[in-house]
Order: structure tokens, then C-alpha cells, then sequence
């Protein structure tokens, strides 16, 4: 390996074994020698990973994007050397820590001190390392009155500062981060950006499996996506993620949009039998416009159309109805259709979008049918911000003298 | 020596907080925590002395019989929590072994160090009985600490056998659970090995965990005890169980490194 290589990806393959039964008992041991058919195939091999290759510089950010299930969390565990690859190797240079959970061996009947010490020796940290810093620990996490208290007694919020300001005390010439160390509070993903920002004037070499696209092109010098087992595409952060984007379109196009029983109900007197929305709005639409129609299969009076727009978080950004609008009542035969066109105006920020359409009746009190997720579209902004909008607006700098 | 070291360190931190959080947690929530290791070896030689000494006087040929009998015991129990401990030790731990890779071993290490710490808490109880109960000790007690390192290696062995094959084999804590009340009894924890006849002593004996005990209460109680080499009449008897040992850890050490590179796919 040159010198300046701290990962090297070569050729790596990952199959994984299902048993159809599952062959974990020793009778099964037995039995399976007579039972012919589960001699021969008693498991069906699962391809996670299919010849992949790539090579990590020192020092560099690297992103591993994917969707889920792709086999970029296989390919992580593979380079901390959790899972062993089925053929091909992999190597690293220097001292590895993985982050693919924070607060690892965390126990619930420990107290806060103690798991200090026990998750600071899955760190690599001497006892006497662990109390050098142990004011600073507890000061950065907050919780120098808890310290005392067993852990199971922490919120969800006091563990994750905890582990945190443990896992960034972690010395080691390659970090492995998974996507969970960013989530939490918006105070906390702050923290989160603040170490990335860090790391990567340390020079440290870090990879960060993500789909979070904006956390790839603001740190990341390169990355690779990972997509259905194989590696499709390697490159510059910003080539990747616009790839990593555009395969969200595809696959809309494709109809890949599920609809399940469970994200629609209502009594069904009128539903939504067709609904247009376009699969990608850019910078230059001004409006999102998109059309429904609903028939009523018995007579109805009094209905009221409506929708919410989610972001890909599912926060609920925007709705409103026919009623909130003041549109003239509608009433419906059995049988008879209306086609109702919502125009909104292009406010949405970068990133896959969401749109349940629903419609009551009988004074609201009665849903005929709530269908979430019918739609999706993506937004495609040159703008990007962290909120949950991006409308365009004015801006104007008057210098006074 | 530094080089050594260097190449431990990671297994011996880890090791150090495994055995002491083991320790924290074992008696957690009781009033008297680590007070029962001391509590329960004391109760047991109550009922033994009761039982044995009293009603079935078994153990009348034999100087000392209840603690003869407690010293069978103990050993006996710390053969049973490192090998039984071990068992699911490897599956337990799965959560961190799906998120971290350390070297495996360290949990069953770190098992088998909280079983011998227990030990100790326990010999000094019986320390305690063997001067109230007016025990003449030999200079032969120099050999403890040597019978003891074959019971801890022994046993640790076995540990990595188990702990391993739970992984891929559910059933093993049953099998395990079945041979251990059988070996239980075939081995001269009990009764003196004066009530067996001879043929089924000689088998008996050739258990390593068997002529361990034995031998423990031969130097340290009293040369009344029966051992392997006086059963067979020959010193070089005593080659079979030292060899049954390591076997054993020859079978164990190449099974777990074999294994473990898989544990956390297979978990």
C-alpha cells in the first residue's frame, strides 16, 4: 500500500447466508443429513456488497452514500472489521475507531461515571487517560450534577451528550461515522458539525456514511454511492450527490412510489382516483401545480378537499382545504367525478418532498379518505438552507454614509 | 516486553472494566451486596455440617469431612460458573460486538476473572473454618496455587469451547446444563471416593477437574484423600489429565480463533 493510503477497498465482496430453516440447533445438524433438500440449498445467499473497490486518502473526508439497504452499512462494519468480506480484502493504515453507535457498552445500571470509564475502555482509553479528562467529559456533556445517578435514569437526550463528548475524544488516525451521530436536537447536530469541522482541519482521515446530501458537500472531499450492492459512482462530493439525487428522480419515474393499505383510509363515500403531480420542481418554477380527482361512489354533501406537504423528515410544511380557502361548497351523485388543481408557490428547499391529499365531509367530522404519501416530487434549489422552507425573497443592501 | 504491551494494552483495559463492571453489577440492589460472597459459602458449610456431619455421617473415616466437603464444593462451583457462565457470554454481548471490533476472548477472559475473584472471597472462608476446625497444614499447600492454574486453565478452555459454539448451536446451554448435573456426580465432591468400587473410581478419576480436587484436599486437609496416583498405584497416571487438559485448550484456542472473526454475522 503507498504511503499515502489509509483505506484500500479491493475487490470486496459480501454474501450473506439466510437459512430457510434456521439451522441453529444441533438436532438440525442430525436431521439435516437425511433431509436432502436442505443438504443442498438449506439457505439462500444474500449478495450485500459486489465487487467493490476504492481507496481512502490520509487525511481525507470521504463519504459512503446510498440508500437504505444499499450495503453501505455492511461495507462500514467491513472496514471496522465487525464483518469479515467473503472475498477481497480490505486494509487500513493506522489506528481505526468506529462510530456506528455512540456509547457503546453503555448499561442502564451503571452510573454516569462508571459508563464513562467502561465506554472510554471500548475507546482505547486507559483508566487513568479516562480520569485525566473526565472534568472536561462531563463538562462538554452537561451533566456535572448527574454523574452519580445510574444511566437508566438519563433522558434519551443526557446519554446521547454523554456518549458524544466521550466519542469525540477518540484518538485514532481513521474515524468510521455512521449517519447516527447527526441526529438529535438541533443543538446537538450543531455539536455534530462543529467536530466534523474539526476533524477536518485535524487532518484527521474520516468516513461518513449519510444520505444526508447537504452534510456530504459541505465536508466531504470525495465519496462513492453505493447502490443495490454495486458501487456506481466515485468522485468529487458534489458529482456524487448530484447522482445520488438524481437517482431518487429515476426511481420515481420508474413508479417505484409504494402504496400500502396502512398510509390510507376513510370510508371511501368519495376518494381519489387520479392524482398528477410533477416529479421534480426547480428554482425557476414559481409554482408547484398539481391536480387530483375524486369520485364519489354515494351521494355527498358538503365536501372539503384538502392536502399536506411533508418534507422528507416528514414535518408537515404546508396544508390547507377547500373550506379554509372559501371555495364554494361542493356536493357530489354517486358516480360523478371533480377535478380540483392546487397551484402553490415554490417555497420548498432542496430534497424530496411528500403529499397527502384527504378528503371529509358531513361537517368534517367524517374522512372519506386520507391518503398519505400519494405523491412525491423533488426539489431541486441552488439555494439551500437548514429550515424547513426556501421561498425566494428580496434582498437589498443600502450602504448609509 | 514493551512490544507486548503495546500489542495488550487494548485487550487489558478492556479486560480490567469487563471483570469490574461484572463485579459492580453481580450484587446490585441487594442490601448486603458483596457481603453474600462471603454469606453464601458461609451458609452452605452450615447445611453440609448439618447433613453430612450429623445425619449421614458419611465422611466419618475421613479428618475434617465438612471441610473436606466445602472445599470440594467451592472448586466445584467455580468450574460451573466459568464453564456455564461462558456459555451464552459471546451471545450476550452481541450488541457490542455488532458495533465495535475488539478481541473476543476478553469476554470469556473477563468471566472467568470474576469466577476467580469469587474463589478467593471463598477461600478465605475457608481459611477461616480450616483454623476453627484445627486443620494441621503441610508444606504440601505449596501446591494450591499450581492446582488451581490447572483448574483455571481448564476450565477457561472449556469456556471457549461453549461460548463459541453457542453462537452457531442454541442447544448447547441444555447440553451443558444436562452434563453438568451428571458430572456433578461423577465426581467425588460428596461422598469419599472410598464408597465407589475401584474399576468406576479409576474412570472417575481421569476427569482433570476430578484429580483437582482431589489433589487440593490431599496437601491442604489431609493425605487421607484419595488421588489419582495412589488409585492407580503409579506416579505417571497423573499424565492423563495434564494431558486431557491440554488438549482441551489445544481443541478450544484453535475453534475460537477460527471462529471469531464471525461472531457478530452469525450472532
Amino acid at each position: 500500500m503507498s504511503d499515502n493510503i489509509a483505506i484500500k477497498v479491493d475487490h470486496v465482496y459480501k454474501d450473506f447466508k439466510l437459512p430457510h430453516l434456521k439451522k441453529d440447533t444441533v438436532k438440525s445438524l442430525f436431521t439435516g443429513v437425511f433431509d436432502r433438500a436442505s443438504t443442498k440449498k438449506g439457505y439462500e445467499l444474500q449478495h450485500a456488497l459486489h465487487d467493490v473497490s476504492f481507496e481512502v486518502k490520509k487525511g481525507e473526508f470521504f463519504g459512503i452514500v446510498g440508500r437504505n439497504g444499499s450495503g453501505k452499512s455492511t461495507l462500514l462494519k467491513m472496514i471496522a472489521g465487525i464483518y469479515q468480506p467473503s472475498s477481497g480484502s480490505i486494509s487500513v493504515e493506522g489506528k481505526l475507531v468506529p462510530f456506528i453507535e455512540l456509547g457503546v457498552g453503555f448499561n442502564a445500571e451503571l452510573t454516569g461515571r462508571e459508563n464513562v470509564y467502561l465506554n472510554g475502555a471500548m475507546l482505547g482509553f486507559s483508566e487513568k487517560e479516562i480520569s485525566d479528562m473526565y472534568d472536561e467529559i462531563v463538562t462538554f456533556a452537561e451533566l456535572e450534577k448527574f454523574m452519580d445517578q445510574k444511566l437508566k435514569n438519563y433522558s434519551s437526550g443526557m446519554q446521547v451528550r454523554l456518549a458524544f463528548s466521550m466519542a469525540i475524544r477518540a484518538k485514532a488516525e481513521v474515524l468510521l461515522i455512521d449517519e447516527v451521530l447527526a441526529v438529535g436536537d438541533a443543538d446537538f447536530q450543531r455539536k455534530c458539525f462543529d467536530y466534523f469541522q474539526k476533524l477536518k482541519k485535524e487532518k484527521t482521515t474520516v468516513i461518513l456514511v449519510t444520505h444526508d446530501m447537504n452534510a456530504v458537500r459541505e465536508y466531504c472531499d470525495r465519496a462513492v454511492l453505493i447502490e443495490a450492492s454495486h458501487l456506481v459512482a466515485e468522485g468529487t462530493a458534489n458529482s456524487v450527490s448530484q447522482k445520488y439525487t438524481k437517482m431518487f428522480i429515476d426511481s420515481a419515474d420508474k413508479g417505484e412510489s409504494v402504496e400500502s393499505k396502512d398510509s390510507r383510509w376513510g370510508d371511501e363515500a368519495v376518494t381519489y382516483s387520479k392524482i398528477t403531480c410533477p416529479k421534480t420542481i426547480k428554482d425557476s418554477d414559481e409554482t408547484l401545480k398539481f391536480s387530483l380527482v375524486a369520485t364519489a361512489h354515494k351521494d355527498v354533501t358538503n365536501v372539503n378537499l384538502g392536502f399536506i406537504i411533508k418534507s422528507a423528515t416528514g414535518a408537515h410544511i404546508l396544508g390547507t382545504n377547500t373550506e379554509v380557502e372559501k371555495m364554494q361548497k361542493l356536493s357530489l351523485k354517486k358516480g360523478a367525478s371533480a377535478e380540483i388543481i392546487w397551484e402553490v408557490p415554490n417555497i420548498f428547499n432542496d430534497g424530496k418532498h411528500y403529499i397527502d391529499p384527504a378528503i371529509v365531509y358531513k361537517g368534517n367530522t367524517q374522512v372519506a379518505d386520507w391518503w398519505e404519501d400519494a405523491a412525491t416530487f423533488v426539489s431541486l434549489r441552488e439555494k439551500r438552507t437548514p429550515y424547513i422552507v426556501s421561498p425566494s425573497l428580496n434582498c437589498k443592501i443600502n450602504e448609509l454614509t | 516486553m514493551e512490544k507486548i504491551n503495546q500489542r495488550y494494552r487494548y485487550s487489558n483495559i478492556l479486560l480490567r472494566q469487563l471483570v469490574k463492571t461484572d463485579f459492580k453489577l453481580r450484587y446490585q440492589g441487594s442490601v448486603l451486596g458483596y457481603v453474600w460472597s462471603l454469606l453464601r459459602p458461609l451458609a452452605l458449610f452450615a447445611i453440609l455440617y448439618i447433613v453430612f456431619a450429623k445425619f449421614l455421617r458419611i465422611g466419618d473415616a475421613v479428618p475434617h469431612f465438612p471441610v473436606y466437603l466445602l472445599l470440594g464444593i467451592v472448586l466445584w462451583n467455580y468450574f460451573a460458573e466459568v464453564t456455564s457462565g461462558s456459555v451464552g457470554s459471546i451471545v450476550g454481548r452481541g450488541d457490542i460486538l455488532r458495533k465495535i471490533n475488539f478481541p473476543k476472548y476478553v469476554i470469556v477472559l473477563a468471566g472467568s476473572f470474576s469466577a476467580l475473584i469469587n474463589l478467593f472471597l471463598n477461600s478465605l472462608i475457608i481459611t477461616v473454618f480450616m483454623i476453627v476446625t484445627g486443620v494441621d497444614v503441610q508444606w504440601t499447600a505449596l501446591f494450591v496455587p499450581l492446582l488451581i492454574l490447572e483448574l483455571f486453565v481448564f476450565s477457561l478452555a472449556i469456556a471457549f469451547l461453549l461460548s463459541a459454539a453457542f453462537v452457531r448451536f442454541r442447544d448447547i446451554s441444555y447440553i451443558w446444563e444436562v452434563i453438568m448435573q451428571g458430572a456433578f456426580y461423577a465426581t467425588p465432591i460428596l461422598y469419599p471416593l472410598t464408597l465407589v468400587p475401584q474399576a468406576a473410581a479409576k474412570i472417575i478419576m481421569l476427569n482433570p477437574v476430578a484429580q483437582i480436587i482431589q489433589d487440593i484436599r490431599y496437601v491442604l486437609i489431609t493425605p487421607k484423600t484419595i488421588t489419582i496416583g495412589e488409585l492407580y498405584g503409579t506416579f505417571w497416571i497423573r499424565l492423563v489429565p495434564i494431558a486431557i487438559v491440554l488438549i482441551t485448550v489445544w481443541i478450544a484456542v484453535t475453534y475460537f480463533r477460527s471462529r471469531s472473526r464471525f461472531f457478530a454475522e452469525e450472532i
